[in-house]
């Protein structure tokens, strides 16, 4: 076991952990963070996307030990005061959601992407979430809610 | 009563976001491996590395002297017996012996999931080896292994053949003059197609967290697409009576089909009661990938014969499904595989002979489509071929050939209404079929079509709508949402019923301490049939709030008014200023007249089969089956003649829903069903290797990602209403799925003039195809 600290959401946690852990297990077991999803524990379906520094990450692909200290923003971090974010606005407005266990990872990694990308094409926006995968939607409006969510962004 | 049209007319179609939309934007949505309960357990499996073993022993010490581990389980420990919805030969672990690798043989319940996964690999299991048959063909052989040697013992529910070996099913359907009716084609085209095992991959994985509380009673949250089955097969496998089980569902992360039956559900149970504590099991992905189920793999030999005009005489279909290791659903998935097998078409004379074979590798279950992708594969490819021998467009074939309403079925059931031709008219202008088609034969591109028929209607569900003390109304259906998006949509229904607002209807959780009971989420059945239930509890409801209002108002029923919002209204001359709303009338029924305001409404469908129609052997009921709909899809495909990759470039998917209730759903579902049907046609296949999966992973096993698929999915909803059901619908779930591999091998096929009969096409096949093509 380590101690570590984690800082998540703007908030700094004191955490007891093995090294292994990864921080995909940290966020869901130790902090009960539960909104970002496990569907690989492998780095493929993007289901576990966390921000670290603002940078989208697999978390299941990172151990918690090595970020002790970083910026981490996880889908519950997103909105404000309760309300969602305009990422998170956007796909509900634009109906991308049906099981929505792929969505936590989809959401951050499209809010990340769009702060670099604010004007993005369809392509553009496609090949920003080709790490996230989706087995209900077939993508076409996951790439509405982004398109949406730029629109609105620059309105 | 007036104006009720114009009442409901306010909730039904229209797309609000679903109910649950936002909260799982927000990421607090809760799945069952999300949840906790004090002091729960982790739970892990120990599975079988042999296809085929005999059980000796099991030595469970070493794990159970692991601090941190509460207990273990294995197949003595198991109270119930058989499980399994046609055929009962499954427990809830492997016991006696072992019959895929895979296969959860014993289990732990521990503090932590380390410790528990840890504790499993402890476990010792003596096996002795035994021969293995991991293919039909092997199954099917002189002298074969014998999976089940109780076979004739167990319980079924279909008529199974009598064999000393491995045949699980086998089911015959003729029609007209069946084989000899071939005499009247003047062109025959025989071909065998070769269908691969496509895994869902929902994106959550088997999650289970089970609690026994202090009354005895066992409360099980889980991924599943039907709180009923599951609380069967826990009464079932585990011999608990079903008063004392208690099925919640809270969201669930996809399905497609193999949620359905049990999964982790049992040996969860099992852990919690003996160790007096709650357990949650959460599979890995390879776990889920090698223990739960998969399309069926299987081998259609199809002949049809035709008149010089293109008239269609005659279908024979033969068909060999891989089964796995147990039943499950497979004796039903094949006799849906003869269902279609005559296609959309008004075929006078079919035979369709079916087989399930079982075999040493994971059960192959239901998976949307049931029976139909595998079918239409075959059959629909078959098709433009014979419009290619005959030098008919494929699209002007299918039109002529297109069944209509009022005709009979395989099987007898007469079509109640169909927009088939009109799906295949839509997508002819909608792609501009013909111009493209002309303009650029054996190209790298190429358009092609398939028609697809579905059903929607089956089994029982059950509805309660309540009345609240503020004059809004709980609706309890016990379906599941598995992301489809019915809870939103039968709230709409139900709000229509009564003229509400869709935010005047709240939706219960399904629960089966207080749901009606409701056969699951498949079959595309849940709008259709469960709609009927939902309408007819709501009208119940509707009646008693309009003899309150009568009394309350001094006036006739028929004077009365419903008015939207929840509003009864005097709807005489002079006007006269008076309304009642519901909130009044629930107070009146709480608290002085007639007590609490509920409906409750009950189907299913009847709908017996014809036997001087068909003749049919080896088939499970299908009475309870009913109502089609009907669908076309036009596919425009690239072809990379150097790798042999098969790109969609984009896709026009004409689907009849009767009346589509959320139109922004309908238009997902036929997204997502096509691009798992295109996943299914070129690049999802689980391999085995002597029994093993090689493929258990996301890593190894891909399904459509944003760059794999087409951003132009054209959704065409056809409404023609379907007056059978109150709300005129139909279900859409799994025909956009069916269509996609047919299509896009038609595409493949006029882009290239390489026809495969073989799916996934792969680009190692579509390549080696077109070399040897030359
Ligand atoms: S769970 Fe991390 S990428 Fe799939
Ligand atoms: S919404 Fe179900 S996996 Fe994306």
């Amino acid at each position: 076991m380590i101690n570590i600290t984690l800082k998540v959401n703007g908030e700094e946690r004191a955490l007891s952990l093995p090294a292994t852990r990864t921080l995909l297990a940290a966020l869901r077991n130790d902090m009960k963070l539960t909104g970002s999803k496990n569907a690989c524990n492998q780095g493929v379906c993007g289901a576990c996307t966390v921000l670290l520094d603002g940078v989208p990450v697999n978390a299941c692909l990172v151990l918690a030990a090595n970020v002790a200290g970083r910026e981490i923003v996880t889908i519950e971090g997103l909105g404000e005061g309760g309300k969602l974010s305009p990422m998170q606005q956007a796909f509900v407005d634009a109906g991308a959601i049906q099981c929505g266990f792929c969505m936590s990872g989809m959401i951050v990694s499209a809010t990340a992407f769009l702060a670099e990308n604010p004007k993005p094409s369809r392509k553009e926006i496609r090949q920003a979430l080709s790490g996230n995968l989706c087995r209900c939607s077939g993508y076409v409006r996951v790439i509405d809610a982004v398109e949406l969510a730029a629109g609105r962004s620059g309105a | 009563m007036s104006d009720i049209e114009s009442a409901t007319e306010s909730a039904i179609g229209k797309s609000p976001p679903r109910l649950e939309a936002a909260e799982k934007a927000a990421g607090t949505a809760i799945y069952s491996g999300d949840m906790e309960l004090p002091g729960m357990l982790h739970a892990a499996l120990l599975t079988s590395p042999y296809s085929h073993a005999r059980i000796l022993s099991y030595d469970v010490s070493a794990a159970l002297a692991l601090p941190g581990v509460k207990a273990v389980v294995t197949a003595e420990d198991i109270s119930g017996g058989y499980i399994g919805l046609v055929c009962k030969d499954e427990k809830a672990l492997a016991h006696g012996k072992v019959r895929y690798i895979g296969e959860p043989v014993a289990a732990v319940a521990a503090r932590d999931e380390a410790t528990a996964r840890l504790a499993a690999r402890l476990i010792e299991v003596e096996y002795e080896e035994l021969p293995a048959a991991t293919t039909v063909e092997q199954a099917m052989a002189e002298g074969a292994p014998v999976l089940h040697e109780d076979f004739a013992d167990y319980t079924k529910i279909y008529q199974a053949p009598e064999n000393e070996g491995n045949l699980l099913a086998r089911a015959e359907a003729v029609m007209g003059r069946g084989v000899d009716g071939f005499d009247e084609a003047d062109v025959i085209v025989e071909g065998t197609y070769e269908v691969g095992a496509q895994y869902h991959a929902y994106m959550e994985p088997v999650s289970v967290l089970a609690a026994f509380g202090p009354d005895g009673r066992v409360t099980v949250w889980s991924s599943t697409q039907s709180i009923f089955r599951t609380q069967a097969n826990i009464h079932e496998g585990l011999g608990i009576p079903m008063g004392k089980i208690r099925c919640v569902a809270p969201r669930i992360g996809g399905g497609f089909g193999a949620k359905a039956e049990a999964s982790g559900q049992l040996v969860t149970v099992m852990l919690a009661k003996k160790a007096g504590m709650p357990v949650r099991l959460v599979l890995t992905r390879d776990e889920d990938m090698t223990s739960m189920r998969a399309r069926h793999p299987g081998t259609l030999r199809v002949k049809t014969g035709a008149k010089a005009d293109g008239t269609l005489v005659a279908r024979e279909m033969e068909v060999w499904l891989d089964a796995g290791a147990y039943a499950d659903d497979s004796p039903a998935v094949m006799n849906l595989v003869l269902f279609y097998a005559r296609g959309s078409y008004s075929i006078p004379h079919v035979r369709a002979l079916g087989h399930a074979v079982y075999t040493n590798k994971l059960r192959l279950g239901a998976f949307r489509g049931f029976g139909n992708p595998q079918a239409s594969f075959a059959a629909e490819s078959q098709l433009d071929e014979i419009a290619e021998k005959l030098g008919i467009d494929p699209i002007e074939l299918r039109i002529k050939n297109a069944i209509k309403a009022g005709e009979q079925w395989l099987g007898g059931q007469r079509i109640t209404s169909c927009a088939l031709v009109e799906s295949l008219e839509k997508v002819r202008d909608a792609s501009d079929w013909t111009r493209r088609r002309e303009a650029a034969p054996g190209r790298k591109r190429g358009l092609g079509v398939a028609a697809m028929t579905h059903t929607s209607a089956f089994l029982s569900s059950g509805a309660i709508v309540r009345l609240q003390g503020d004059g809004s109304i709980i609706l309890n259906v016990g379906a599941v949402d598995i992301g489809q998006g019915s809870d939103t949509a039968l709230s709409q229904m139900c709000a229509a019923a009564l003229g509400l607002d869709i935010e005047q209807v709240s939706f219960a959780t399904p629960d089966t301490d207080s749901a009606p009971y409701n056969y699951g989420t498949n079959a595309s059945r849940v709008t259709y049939t469960v709609g009927q239930a939902v309408h007819r509890a709501a009208m119940q409801v509707r009646a008693q709030l309009l003899e309150h209002a009568a009394a309350m108002l001094e006036c006739s029923e028929g004077q009365l008014e419903l008015r939207p919002g929840g509003r009864i209204g005097v709807d005489v001359e002079p006007p006269r200023n008076a309304e009642v709303s519901f909130a009044d009338i629930a107070g009146r029924s709480l608290w002085a007249v007639g007590g609490p305001i509920t409906g409750s409404g009950s189907y299913i469908p009847n709908d017996p089969p014809d036997p001087e129609h068909t003749k049919m052997t080896g088939f499970l009921g299908l009475d309870a089956l009913s109502v089609l709909t009907f669908g076309a899809q036009v596919v425009e495909v690239e072809v990379d003649e150097v790798t042999g990759a098969v790109e969609v470039i984009e896709a026009w998917c004409a689907h009849d829903v009767g009346r589509a209730i959320n139109p922004g759903a309908v238009e997902s579902q036929i997204h997502g069903g096509f691009v798992q049907g295109q996943g299914y046609a070129l690049c999802e296949e689980m391999l085995w290797e002597d029994g093993r999966l090689v493929n258990p992973s996301f890593m190894d096993y891909k399904f459509p990602g944003t760059l794999d698929t087409p951003d132009k999915i054209h959704a065409i909803i056809l409404e023609t209403p379907e007056k059978s059901h109150p709300f005129h619908v139909k279900g859409v779930g799994e025909p956009p799925l069916v269509g996609a591999a047919p299509a896009i091998n038609n595409a493949l096929s006029a882009a290239t003039g390489l026809r495969l009969k073989q799916i996934p096409l792969t680009p190692e096949r579509v390549l080696r195809g077109l070399l040897e093509k030359g």
